[in-house]
């Protein structure tokens, strides 16, 4: 992204902060989430939260808006005036207003009544006054100079329209501060400008912003001031005058990026997966790509780019409508995900706590879920010998660490967790092996941890996909890095070859 | 006069309905010479009318995205808790009758409302638990004996439109149908035009959601089961009225027709929609398909069976257009 002309306004920010919260920790079953983090915003200010995923960013956002309660320690002070607890319905009389990452609008009802909602909401029951909420709407909407179909129900309209929605939603009341959780991660180019417009707006207005992205050269166009968080633990509060990237970078992840990238030369190993012009209608178009043995190909792009659906192929869980998939030279469909697991495909979805692990069950239960056929005596019943020697050998082939095999799985943490996702799919014995998005909710040392057995692994000879919308996560450990979006690969990076910032720029645009 | 094309578009399970009860009536017109009379509708909505208002009850639970199985034995518990009451008081009457069942559905909601409110267990569990406690006790402490002796007010038919016809029967209108269509309207008020209404359709649309934007959690649950509660207490009575008896297991097995004719309507268990228009007009759909094999013919022992496989085909033609068939069959290619 160009850094805008435009000069930042040195506007005087009031004195008294618009929220001020002291103390502020956040523990999920003995995981701290948040340590004792101070967090202020002034009237007026465009203040960003910086910090990779699982920092505590959006546990902060929960604490502050009331979705969440804090541990005792919390201090919390609104415009100077003390609470012990907040509530949503609190927080958004007090002019706290969340655009939520998901948008939690609701899709089966009218935009003009998503966007008016908070008039339905209150303790004295009323009549619904439709021309009043319409009213509303229209209003938000010209005041912003969006053009939103006012009759559309929610689900038809497309993402970035959605979004827009959430932003005049928390317009419609008066709010005094707004928290935005990656509002242009589904944006174009064009309609993020145009959203920063309309943070300035709001800004110039008298209205604090509270702006969370991971687009860094976004963060220090917009904001005033920056906190950044690790690991839970706020780093510290900057000033965005003057502020580098790169430094930002370090901030947020603690390290200083000496990271080295993937060179390993791949000699002369043979196709373990080709497509040619693979397509499905609606979700990505003319693939093609090989993955040799050995190597990791690193696939990168936007929510919604296809990246994800381009996996669910290949995983067989859904059909391409055209092209040629070839696995060990021979061209196969799957009828099904048991077919692609049979014929050595591993997928480590995206979405780890749904989809991934049975969160109840035990460490060596969920271990086992994918070879239980491969660990069966004689009688066609579980072999406790087998499976406590495969899930043995597993955990500690991934060096995972864990109190007992029989521990709910809910126990570990996010890295460990991962890692026994992994290794799962490991025990498949698979020559593919799909990581989507694998470092979610994982902190940075346990990533280092993951890469490290995802480059043992490549060594191995098995052929790897990474996909990521973490453009650093794909650059540092792929031997080849392919950018999609809107369905397409759009071109192909060689991270020996070229700077991260090529590819930064041509993702994020 | 909106277009065919834009009712399908806007509301596409109430024009299915619409176009399947029209073309049935056409045929059951012309295969039989009773269908089409005035004494024949008549009887349709009398019939039909305890049903309806059980099923816009149910709509509202299922809009928030709850489920109720224990509505049917719990208005037969109103009807005998509410005879006792109404004796004590002296035989009662009408206005009160209304008062006491309602208020003793109200509580009877209450309890499944703070069950899944308080103690977070899912509304199925609940409600199973409640029907069988329900059922278990009202045949325990009745011993499972009916009631004929109600009193006169309670069993009198109340006539609102009667008209003779050419051959000497009479076309009858009853009480059943004024409740029936008080009960339609308020419901479509509350859904509609409250704002409780409004954040019941929010909350099941998405609960999280919901939450976020400050929506009282309690309310939505203690308001859709307490109406739907009020809904069951009131059928009660009516149905009481109507059979002119008490039965301790006469309304078993409602539930689960109301519940197919409520989803029929377009509401999803998933909750956040559905229409009163379509509630009722699934409840008709499937009074006019028992009425049309009546007429017919067939035996009662079929009705079950013709009626779940019509409930199925309707709901595949309704859940699913023909466009998104289409595609499909071009995908799975």
């Amino acid at each position: 992204m160009s850094v805008s002309t435009r000069p930042r306004e040195t506007r005087k920010l009031n004195d008294v902060p618009e929220i001020d919260f002291q103390n502020i920790s956040k523990v999920f079953g003995g995981v701290h989430a948040l340590s004792n983090i101070n967090f202020e915003v002034l009237s007026g200010e465009v203040h960003c939260i910086a910090g990779e995923n699982g920092c505590g960013k959006s546990t902060l956002i929960k604490i502050i808006s009331g979705v969440y309660t804090p541990e005792h320690s919390a201090d919390m002070k609104i415009r100077g005036q003390q609470f012990k607890s907040l509530n949503p319905g609190q927080a958004r009389n007090l002019g706290i207003e969340v655009i939520w990452q998901d948008h939690a609008l609701f899709p089966e009802m009218r935009v003009d009544e998503n966007i008016a909602f908070e008039s339905l909401v209150g303790l004295r029951p009323s009549l619904v006054k439709y021309d009043e909420i319409r009213n509303k709407a229209g209003q938000v909407c010209t005041r912003l100079g969006v053009n939103l179909d006012l009759n559309a129900q929610v689900k038809d309209l497309p993402i970035a329209q959605r979004q827009l929605v959430a932003v005049c939603r928390a317009l419609v009341s008066q709010a005094k501060i707004i928290f935005m959780d990656e509002p242009t991660a589904s944006l174009t180019q064009s309609e993020t400008t145009r959203l920063l417009d309309i943070v300035r707006t709001l800004s110039a207005e008298g209205v604090a912003v509270v702006f969370v992205s991971h687009r860094l050269a976004e963060v220090l166009e917009i904001a005033n001031r920056v906190t950044v968080l690790r690991d839970g633990n706020k780093v510290g509060v900057y000033e965005a005058e003057g502020m580098t990237q790169a430094r930002l970078t370090e901030l947020m992840t603690g390290l200083t990026i000496n990271q080295s990238v993937n060179d390993e030369s791949i000699t002369e190993t043979s196709p373990v997966v080709e497509l040619s012009n693979l397509s499905r209608k609606g979700e990505y178009e003319d693939i093609s790509l090989t993955i040799c043995e050995g190597e990791v190909v690193g696939i990168t792009g936007l929510l919604g780019s296809g990246r994800t659906e381009l996996a669910l192929s290949l995983f067989g869980t859904t059909k391409p409508s055209r092209g040629e998939m070839r696995l060990g030279g021979e061209i196969i469909k799957f009828r099904s995900n048991l077919d692609a697991i049979k014929s050595g495909v591993a997928y480590v979805s995206e979405d780890r706590l749904a989809l991934g692990l049975i969160q109840e069950q035990s460490i060596a239960d969920n271990l086992i879920l994918s070879v239980l056929d491969k660990i069966l005596t004689f009688g066609r019943l579980i072999s406790f010998r087998k499976k406590n020697e495969t899930v043995e050998y597993w955990i500690s082939e991934l060096n995972v660490k864990i109190g007992k095999t029989t521990d709910a799985i809910s126990t570990l943490s996010g890295g460990n967790q991962q890692k026994i996702v992994i290794a799962k799919w490991l025990a498949t014995n698979p020559k593919l092996l799909i990581l989507d998005s694998p470092t979610v909710g994982v902190d940075v040392g346990a990533r280092e941890g993951i890469f490290k057995i995802v480059r043992e692994l490549a060594k191995q000879g098995l052929a790897i996909l990474l996909i990521s919308d973490d453009v650093s996560e794909v650059y540092f450990n792929s031997n080849r890095v392919l950018h999609m979006s809107h369905g397409r690969i759009e071109q192909q990076y060689i991270p020996a070859q070229c700077e991260i910032s090529e590819l930064e720029n041509a993702v994020y645009r | 006069m909106p277009s065919i094309d834009k009712m399908f578009k806007t509301h596409p399970t109430e024009t299915w309905l619409m176009i399947i009860i029209t073309s049935l009536s056409l045929v059951l017109s012309i295969t039989t010479d009773q269908y089409f009379s005035l004494v024949n509708l008549f009887d349709l909505l009398n019939i039909s009318a305890v049903n309806i208002i059980f099923a816009v009850g149910l709509l509202v639970v299922l809009i928030s995205g709850g489920i109720d199985i224990s509505f049917a034995v719990a208005a037969s518990v109103v009807q005998y808790v509410a005879f006792y009451i109404l004796n004590d008081m002296g035989g009662g009457n009408w206005f009160l009758g209304f008062v006491v069942t309602a208020l003793l559905g109200i509580v009877l909601g209450a309890i499944n409302a703070g069950l899944i409110h308080y103690f977070r267990i899912i509304s199925i569990v609940v409600t199973i638990a409640t029907f069988n406690i329900s059922f278990g006790l009202l045949m325990f402490l009745t011993k499972g004996v009916y009631i004929y002796n109600l009193p006169d007010w309670w069993t009198d038919r109340v006539i609102l439109i009667e008209h003779q016809m050419a051959n000497g029967t009479w076309a009858e209108l009853t009480l059943p149908v004024a409740v029936m269509v008080a009960a339609v309207v308020l419901t479509w008020g509350l859904i509609n035009y409250t704002s409780i209404g409004r954040q019941i359709y929010a909350y099941g649309d998405n609960p999280e959601g919901a939450r976020r934007v400050g929506v009282n959690v309690a309310a939505v649950h203690f308001i859709s089961y307490g109406w739907l509660g009020m809904m069951a207490g009131i059928g009660g009575l009516i149905q009481a009225h109507f059979t002119q008896e008490i039965v301790p297991n006469a309304l078993i097995g409602r539930e689960l027709d109301v519940l197919a004719a409520v989803v029929l309507g377009g509401a999803t268990l998933g909750g956040g929609s559905g229409t009163v228009l379509g509630c009722v007009l699934g409840v008709l759909l499937i009074a006019i398909i028992q009425n049309g094999l009546n007429l017919l013919g067939v035996t009662p022992f079929a009705f079950k069976a013709i009626v779940g496989v019509i409930i199925l085909f309707s709901i595949t033609l309704s859940n699913v257009s023909f466009t998104e068939i289409r595609a499909r069959m071009a995908k799975e290619d």
